[in-house]
């Protein structure tokens, strides 16, 4: 038990000086600022797996999937760092707002400070390229396809063709071409342009890629469900730009077939062969043999 | 070391003997006074600024239906890319390099004009000109450039956009480009040769740091634009085919070189209005820039990596490195972050007087942070391919050009009165700042959600579809109320109109040009406070207040203040 000096020998002495008043309010900003983080961190802890979608979708495809997630990944650090940073500002703002002609305390350095709010933005900034990096490397690598799809981009529709068999699919502005692609295969895309630049754009894929003059880009998609989704040019083009549509069906290997053989006729044979050698004509010296001859379905 | 400098009272002494030049508009044209070549710069910019603006009104009206028939799919075209073309080329540039720097950064360093006075009257003129070329697309059969602000190969070439429009915008451009360049050379000889004694390069105010930084980045990053202008006309109209696959060119070169020159801009855009918002935040809060140190080397990095995230822009071509751009790209982030760091740090246990111009500054941090924020978003290759060209980006770009137009008003409200010797109306000034800021907001946000949900860039007419009404109305609702801020700000030069003398400090500032009268008189200074600090005028007015480190409890005595 602690004795109080106050009434020690029955008579009064001086108190110890109370320690600074701004101490104490230190002291308990500390403590309601580890009490929110708390509360922050067991919030995120006990939502768990719904992790919130920052307005993007996880998409159709095993890559769109994953660069939603990465998407998520950004979010989160984006809300923290950018809520703590408005916190800062609205703080500071409010807090310090002017109620006296008192001229503040010139403080001009903090070094140990300046130097905090360096290193620790290069560490989030590292994380956030290592995430980067392990994704992106799974969305360009080119695994090994079955099905590959040729698709022409020019003013102002789309052309999809498909090697080794009759299929061809073309419209203009808003007749909207479907690209037919099965599900749940590796399908290889080979995107090309007959004029200017377009933008090869599927929402529900997460993904877009330009179709340029003299450049053959490839990618790949694995579809993980079936449906008909809504695709775009997304690159400015010319007059017709906003119109550009298309839209991808993605359908059942064994409908996919089927969809297949329904080409397997004398004029659809005769279409294919010249859309072929008219974009053959255009790109013939920039497509690598080995893209045009892996396709087919088998 | 020279401590004082005294320069002879010549107009206090002899009031008439300074001018028998002409007058009224001939004196105008003929002047080489930075003072009169930044307010015409700045008149000007702000005119393209109404210009453009009313352009975005028409955009956003044509998008409020899905199948908007007010312009016509051509008109459409030409309208956002001489709506971009206005802002980024004509506007938020010129404003800033032309305009504000032009008359402050002489005044913040002691030196009475620029170092190359004529060079400087020849950049505004080839400025206005550029801006009246490729503004008379308009008026010609086919109508006005319409390949978008960024003139991607081949779309811009003469198969694809015949027509004189398209030149005039090339021409324009070329015009202003070699005013950006000559205004460069001018701001770095300024600052490196005609500081006043006592001002050595760590005591110039961040304003003028900054327009070092932007000066540099224009030397390095304007001729490659300019080089590319020439190689796409040649394209156009004398045979090669530089930027043409028939004939062996490369149309990508066209992206590589547009955005060398490109992502250096966004920065030569933005670090004037930093500067702006640095010097508007210490005043207003009574206390130092916090890390004055710090910050500097924050822009001096900011204008190195600038030169290294071009291909940022071109993720989705597949034909760039893309781990190195994103690095490079996420890095830059680390710099902006010291400097909004900096700028709390400034108004931490200051004494933050609410004026315009500090509410715009505000507004500034808050929209900049978030278009900061969706821009690290941005600089993920796996992110940018489903956000690229969607209106996400646009959203993203719109947030840091808004608070770009919140700190150019900021500087307006705060400078105008050094200017002009006039304040403006700050209740005025406050509705205009929260349209502003609120509107800035509405029209910006529903477009991120838009271009998460897959609406693209650049389209005139969109598919049905209840949400994306919804999120564009919202937008154009936004986009209305950033319009009538600006006839706010229309009014209030009216209503204010030689009504409110402000003095020659009525901030309380820290800088030179509110050492010397407003309006300053022809070379600027009667006499000059001792610079011991980046804050002469404040050590002047206030000795014994200089600053200190934070471990520092003890304040140093005050110097000696010696005055003619």
């Amino acid at each position: 038990m602690t004795r109080d000096p106050a009434v020690e020998y029955g008579r009064e002495v001086e108190l110890p000086a109370l320690p600074p008043q701004g101490a104490t309010d230190r002291a308990r900003r500390w403590r309601r600022i580890r009490r929110a983080t708390a509360l922050l961190v067991a919030g995120l802890a006990l939502s768990g797996c719904t992790l919130p979608s920052f307005g993007a979708s996880a998409g159709d495809t095993t890559s769109s999937k994953s660069a939603f997630h990465l998407w998520q990944g950004f979010g989160i650090s984006g809300v923290i760092v950018g809520g703590f940073t408005l916190a800062l500002i609205v703080w500071a703002v409010l807090r310090y707002r002017r109620k006296s002609d008192n001229i503040p305390k010139q403080v001009q350095y903090h070094l140990p400070l300046e130097w905090t709010y360096t290193i620790v933005p290069i560490l989030i900034v590292f994380g956030l390229f290592a995430a980067t990096l392990v994704v992106e490397n799974k969305e360009v690598s080119n695994p090994k396809t079955n099905v590959t799809i040729n698709v022409l981009a020019f003013q102002w529709g789309w052309q999809f063709a498909y090697p080794g068999s009759n299929a061809l699919v073309y419209g203009q502005t808003t007749e909207q071409p479907e690209m037919v692609m099965p599900a749940n295969t590796n399908v290889h895309i080979n995107l090309r342009s007959s004029d200017v630049i377009h933008g090869f754009y599927v929402h529900a894929f997460n993904f877009s890629r330009y179709a340029l003059p003299g450049v053959l880009n490839q990618f790949t998609f694995n579809a993980q469900s079936t449906g008909t989704f809504f695709g775009q040019c997304t690159q400015l083009c010319g007059l017709y730009h906003s119109l550009m549509w298309f839209r991808v069906k993605v359908v059942t290997p064994a409908q996919y077939q089927t969809w297949l053989a329904t080409f397997n006729n004398p004029k659809d044979e005769a279409l294919a062969k010249a859309a072929a050698k008219a974009t053959g004509q255009q790109v013939s010296s920039l497509i690598p043999s080995k893209s045009t001859s892996g396709g087919g379905s088998n | 070391m020279v401590d004082v400098l005294d320069r002879p009272d010549v107009a206090e002494e002899h009031p008439h003997e300074e001018h028998h030049g002409p007058t009224g508009i001939l004196k105008w044209m003929t002047s080489t006074d930075h003072k009169v070549i930044g307010l015409s710069y700045t008149v000007t910019s702000v005119i393209m600024f109404v210009i453009g603006g009313a352009f975005a009104e028409l955009i956003r009206a044509q998008l409020a239906t899905p199948n908007g028939t007010l312009v016509s799919l051509a008109q459409y075209n030409e309208l956002f890319t001489m709506h971009g073309s206005l802002m980024i080329y004509l506007f938020a540039g010129p404003f800033a390099f032309g305009g504000l720097a032009n008359i402050l950064v002489p005044i913040q360093i002691g030196a009475p004009d620029m170092a190359f006075p004529r060079l400087n009257a020849l950049s505004y003129w080839l400025y206005l000109f550029g801006s009246l070329t490729m503004l008379s697309g308009f008026f010609t059969a086919g109508g006005a450039a319409n390949f978008g602000w960024v003139a991607y190969a081949p779309l811009s070439n003469s198969l694809n956009t015949p027509g004189s429009g398209a030149d005039l915008w090339i021409g324009g451009l070329l015009l202003t480009g070699f005013s950006a360049i000559f205004t460069g050379v001018n701001l770095c000889a300024t600052i490196f040769y005609l500081r006043a004694p006592g001002m050595t390069m760590f005591r110039m105010p961040i304003f003028t740091w900054n327009m070092l930084v932007t000066a540099i980045l224009i030397l390095l990053a304007f001729p490659v634009l300019t080089a590319g202008l020439i190689m796409l006309y040649c394209d156009r109209h004398f045979g090669t085919h530089i930027f043409s696959v028939a004939g062996g060119g490369v149309p990508v070169l066209w992206q590589h070189i547009f955005w060398f020159w490109g992502h250096p801009e966004v920065y030569i855009l933005a670090l004037p209005f930093f500067g702006m918002v640095t010097e508007i935040i210490a005043v207003f809060s009574r206390k130092p820039v916090f890390g004055y140190k710090g910050m500097i080397f924050a822009t001096l990095t900011i204008g190195a990596l600038s030169l290294g995230v071009w291909a940022h822009h071109m993720y989705t071509t597949g034909v760039v490195l893309l781990p190195f751009f994103a690095i490079m790209s996420l890095l830059i982030a680390v710099p902006t972050g010291i400097k909004m760091f900096n700028w709390i740090g400034t108004m931490w246990r200051g004494e933050v007087w609410f004026s315009t111009a500090m509410l715009m500054a505000i507004g500034f941090l808050i929209t900049f942070l978030i278009g900061g924020i969706t821009g690290i978003f941005l600089a993920s290759p796996p992110l940018d391919f489903f956000t690229h060209d969607t209106y996400f980006v646009v959203a993203h770009f719109h947030s840091i050009v808004m608070a770009l137009v919140l700190a150019a008003f900021g500087g307006l409200y705060y400078w105008g009165p050094k200017i002009t010797g006039y304040m403006l109306n700050e209740f005025v000034g406050k509705i205009q700042f929260w349209l502003l800021f609120i509107g800035t907001q509405v029209f910006t946000i529903p477009l991120y959600y838009l271009g998460l949900d897959g609406m693209p860039r650049r389209v005139a007419v969109y598919p049905h579809n209840p949400s994306w009404q919804n999120l564009n109305d919202l937008s154009t609702v936004g986009a209305v109320m950033i319009g009538l801020s600006t006839v706010a700000f229309l009014v209030n030069i009216v209503v204010s109109w030689k009504k409110y003398p402000c003095g020659d400090n009525p901030w309380d500032a820290h800088t030179l040009e509110w050492f010397t009268t407003s309006p300053p008189p022809h070379h600027n200074f009667y006499r000059l406070p001792q610079i011991r600090s980046e804050r002469p005028t404040w050590d002047y007015n206030h000795p014994g207040h200089t600053a200190a480190a934070h471990s520092h409890h003890t304040e140093a005595p005050a110097e000696e203040v010696v005055t003619t």
